[in-house]
């Protein structure tokens, strides 16, 4: 896909300090800096989710609201603020496009099975995962990356994908699983993870 | 307590991408819950969503959007994170998101006898597709044989299940489609209490169980 973008390699760094700052300071500057960056895409994602331009900017709205008021429960050790600001755009998309529900774990939950304690240089590594997956996607063959953008960008299921690039549904997950399967290979041997 | 049977890649990625449907998702959830190996995978999933998030084309918006979400921030303040401690408590069988699915746990549930020594409770999904029931089996008990005209997920969350050679228990994932033909049964110990998800009716084989089937109503 060909369109003019600033590095997300150089601004993932910038772009987390502007949410901690809407946390700290309800910096509004900061705001600007994410609207920008992420409205136009929000738009986009969510008008490929089947949204018209109106209720794709309605939810995008939404979305950037949510961004503000939840700014504090963002971990930059945790999470890229691509993928936080994708997984709101995901819930939010869900609910409004497809009037459904996306159930979810509960971390707090007393029968919740938590994690055996992340090692600290593990947990900054996190931070970095965004930017090691994208070196990964460099990768991928070109029909390994389409399948994984038709699935999470065209709000297709894996049986519309296949019916669309005229392969058989098994082509098709298999080629998810492995393009997948690839990318946490990458991750794992990134982070010393003993899978 | 270690989950063996995990859910494949490519019901995670759809799960991550939101596109799976609800039935499907409730399980997917609940088995998260149970297992830390496979919430690593999800964010790698979520990683991935955020990559391809970076990759997508940049519409343009309407000049008056920034204004508008701006004027609505002032009226929004920014909250407080949440601090509820996570108490664990081994006595509480079904996890969330599942418990409020059923409106409790599991000694509250009102059970629908639809076999000799089967019993099973429909769940409330609100939109078409996939369907979600809990199923209980008495220990030792054989589902009658059957296939499957789509997928059908199942999650182990009390006793065990004994499924193609291989032994099923808390937290454990089976994954059957249309090419598989089984007949799961409960293990000898204790009641199997599973979380069943199909697309499709099931097809059993057998006369005794297709006479069943009507009744069975799965």
């Amino acid at each position: 896909m060909d369109h003019p973008r600033r590095d997300p390699r150089e601004s993932a760094h910038d772009l987390s300090d502007c949410i901690v700052r809407i946390a700290t300071d309800q910096d509004e500057a900061a705001f600007d800096t994410l609207f920008r960056h992420f409205a136009p895409r929000l738009k986009s994602y969510f008008t490929r989710r089947g949204g018209d331009p109106a209720m794709a900017e309605e939810i995008t709205q939404e979305t950037m609201v949510l961004l503000w008021k939840n700014a504090a429960q963002f971990d930059p050790s945790k999470a890229s603020p691509a993928t936080w600001i994708f997984t709101i755009a995901r819930n939010l998309g869900i609910d409004r496009l497809r009037r459904a529900k996306r159930p979810s774990f509960d971390p707090n939950d007393p029968a919740f099975i938590p994690d055996a304690e992340e090692p600290p240089d593990r947990q900054f590594e996190r931070a970095e995962a965004e930017r090691r997956v994208r070196d990964v996607m460099d990768t991928l063959s070109a029909n390994e990356k389409s399948v994984l953008m038709l699935s999470f960008y065209e709000n297709q299921s894996h049986g519309e994908i296949a019916e669309r690039l005229g392969l058989p549904v098994g082509t098709v997950k298999s080629r998810i699983r492995l393009a997948f399967g690839k990318l946490r290979a990458a991750l794992d041997a990134q982070t010393g993870a003993a899978q | 307590m270690t989950v063996r049977h995990h859910i494949g890649d490519d019901l995670l990625l759809s799960y991550a991408a939101g596109t799976l449907d609800e039935a499907s998702s409730l399980l997917v959830a609940t088995h998260l819950a149970l297992c830390p190996h496979c919430r690593a995978r999800a964010v790698a999933a979520d990683d991935l969503g955020g990559a391809l998030f970076e990759d997508l084309p940049v519409a343009e918006l309407s000049p008056g959007l920034r204004d508008a979400v701006l004027a609505r921030l002032r009226s929004e303040s920014v909250a407080a994170p949440a601090t509820r401690p996570h108490r664990p408590r081994s006595d509480i069988v079904i996890p969330e998101p599942l418990r409020s699915y059923l409106g409790g746990d599991l000694d509250t549930l009102r059970w629908t006898s639809v076999a000799p020594r089967v019993q099973q409770i429909a769940i409330d999904i609100a939109n078409c597709g996939p369907r979600a029931r809990m199923l209980r089996f008495q220990p030792g008990t054989h589902v009658p044989a059957h296939g499957h005209a789509g997928r059908e997920l199942t999650l182990v969350l009390s006793g065990s299940l004994c499924d193609r050679d291989a032994v099923l228990a808390r937290g454990d994932v089976a994954e059957t489609d249309e090419h598989t033909e089984h007949q799961p049964y409960a293990g000898p110990d204790k009641d199997c209490i599973c979380l069943a998800v199909t697309d499709a009716p099931l097809r059993f084989k057998g006369m005794f169980a297709r006479m069943l089937q009507p009744w069975f109503g799965i």
